[in-house]
């Protein structure tokens, strides 16, 4: 589904990421850990295509990324739901609008039944009306959840998707990443929060990433 | 009135140009600013046809008319006139030559010296009005003819003063096209310069919409459709107002004939309604243009 061969990133004559040579699966769950600033975030972006591989090769769904067009990486997005840490909405449109939006761009129907059951399993049903300046850090993260999904994408990518809100939220989000894996998605996690890791494990068979020293480590990594 | 012109000056696009976030006062100023280009651009577009009209005019009645003014001694006058008829009626190309009558000098005179001209006291030359044909005759041949038969006579056929005439009307009428594409310049600058402070402001904007999987053709049609909306509606303002003022410009008569009738007659008041299109024209490719190259610059 996404593959890494031999794929490197840097950036002003800097290397950030190298070497990496590995292979996320179909319906498979990831965590990937490493210290702040190891690389979580350009490993992800490489994933959904935001940055390019600089060496080797990177290929999602079978296409090298480096041959694709603009638009090519815009249907690219539409199979890969994407959950920031600093979730990023549209602050003049409310929250269904906003879960919506991959929807309206894409110039699918919107349905607002379905769109009602989403915003109900991520607990934001009685915020659909509201604007993103006045959700908290934890509705915020639901809703990108709510937004990543609605196009039913096959990966899901979440950036420290639990770094801003409490050990109570954490656990709820990453029930709802869990159940997401269960129905076939792959799930790709980037976190420091090793408890979480070991919540998952509990429940799914998930596999760990470290990125430490510009390389990645594939599972059996110390956690 | 006031709410309706800003609720029509905030105009919220389709519901796809809804993700583009409102820009306020810049909206504003948008439509303002080519309110006021259609406005300038009505006026160029009169300008431009009067002075096309009076050039037109000056080029063919002037051309065909000329003056053959007789100063002579008293005892000689007739016979010169006389003479001078005879030359100018087998002059070929001469259409008509006819004396002028005393009430026409007399008009031709009013305006300088008022209706009551003694013009019994005055001494004024014999002025034969003549007509040419559309070949036209040969000045030149026709002032030697006069020299040898009326020595007094003087052949005064405009020219000295209608080519510069001529020549002003068609530079005027230049300037106004040339207006009209200055305007059309700065409504399509105006427009870029808003369209890119725009797409700056909205920069996170366009990166959640390219997160979710937007293109940018996608993107950059809700700014060109907005931006083409207020380029479009400002110019419909700009040129209804431009029109009407136009209109309540003084007759060719109380400005006293010179002006012609600056604006716009018969078919031409269809003219003005090419600019509001002209301008959504404009606005739709600078936008384009400049929403491309920023999508491209962005990521």
């Amino acid at each position: 589904m996404i593959e890494f061969h031999d794929a490197g990133y840097g950036y002003g004559g800097r290397e950030l990421l190298t070497e990496m040579s590995l292979t996320l699966a179909p319906g498979s769950f990831h965590f990937l850990t490493g210290p702040s600033g190891a690389g979580k975030t350009t490993f992800l972006k490489l994933c959904y295509r935001e940055l390019e591989a600089t060496a080797g090769r990177v290929s999602i769904f079978g296409e090298d990324t480096r041959q694709m067009e603009r638009d090519e990486v815009a249907e690219l997005r539409r199979r890969i739901g994407v959950v920031h840490q600093d979730c990023q909405f549209l602050d003049h449109l409310n929250l269904a609008d906003n879960v919506a939006l991959p929807l309206s761009v894409s110039g699918r129907e919107r349905d607002d039944r379905d769109l009602d059951d989403l915003l109900n399993w991520v607990g934001l049903s009685d915020q659909a009306k509201a604007r993103p300046p006045e959700l908290s850090g934890g509705e915020r993260q639901r809703a990108a959840l709510a937004r990543a999904v609605i196009m039913s994408p096959e990966i899901i990518l979440a950036d420290e998707p639990t770094g801003n809100v409490d050990w109570e939220m954490s656990l709820r989000l990453l029930q709802l990443l869990i159940e997401l894996n269960r129905m076939g998605k792959t799930v790709v996690i980037a976190t420091h929060d090793l408890h979480l890791i070991r919540q998952a494990k509990a429940q799914v068979q998930a596999r760990v990433l470290r990125i430490s020293n510009r390389r990645i480590q594939q599972s059996g990594a110390d956690l | 009135m006031k709410s309706f012109l800003l609720s029509f000056l905030n105009f919220n696009e389709s519901a796809s140009g809804r993700v583009v976030p409102p820009s306020g006062f810049t909206a504003q100023l948008t439509v303002i600013t080519a309110a006021a280009m259609g406005f300038l651009a009505v006026f160029a577009l009169a300008l431009s046809m009067a002075t096309g009209r009076l050039a037109d005019r000056w080029g063919t009645e002037l051309a065909r008319g000329s003056t053959v003014r007789i100063s002579a001694p008293a005892d000689q006058i007739e016979a010169q006139t006389e003479a001078a008829l005879k030359v100018l009626e087998t002059t070929p190309g001469v259409a008509e030559a006819r004396l002028l009558t005393a009430e026409e000098e007399t008009a031709l005179l009013e305006p300088w010296f008022g209706p009551d001209l003694p013009l019994d006291t005055l001494t004024l030359p014999v002025l034969i009005d003549v007509q040419e044909t559309s070949d036209g005759f040969d000045a030149e041949g026709l002032r030697l003819r006069l020299a040898g038969e009326a020595p007094g006579a003087v052949l005064d056929d405009h020219t000295r003063w209608r080519r510069p005439l001529v020549r002003a009307a068609e530079r005027l009428r230049l300037l106004g096209v040339v207006s009209l594409l200055l305007i059309a310049g700065v409504t399509g600058g105006m427009i870029t310069l808003a369209a890119n402070a725009a797409l700056a402001a909205t920069a996170q904007v366009i990166r959640t919409l390219r997160l979710v999987g937007a293109t940018d053709r996608f993107i950059a049609s809700a700014f060109v459709r907005r931006f083409t909306f207020r380029g479009f509606s400002g110019a419909v303002i700009g040129t209804v107002f431009g029109m009407i003022a136009v209109a309540l410009l003084p007759s060719a008569d109380e400005a006293g004939g010179f002006l012609t009738g600056l604006g716009f007659s018969g078919m031409q008041w269809l003219w003005p309604l090419l600019i509001p299109v002209l301008a959504a024209l404009v606005a739709f490719v600078a936008t384009r243009v400049a929403a491309t190259q920023t999508l491209r610059r962005l990521m």
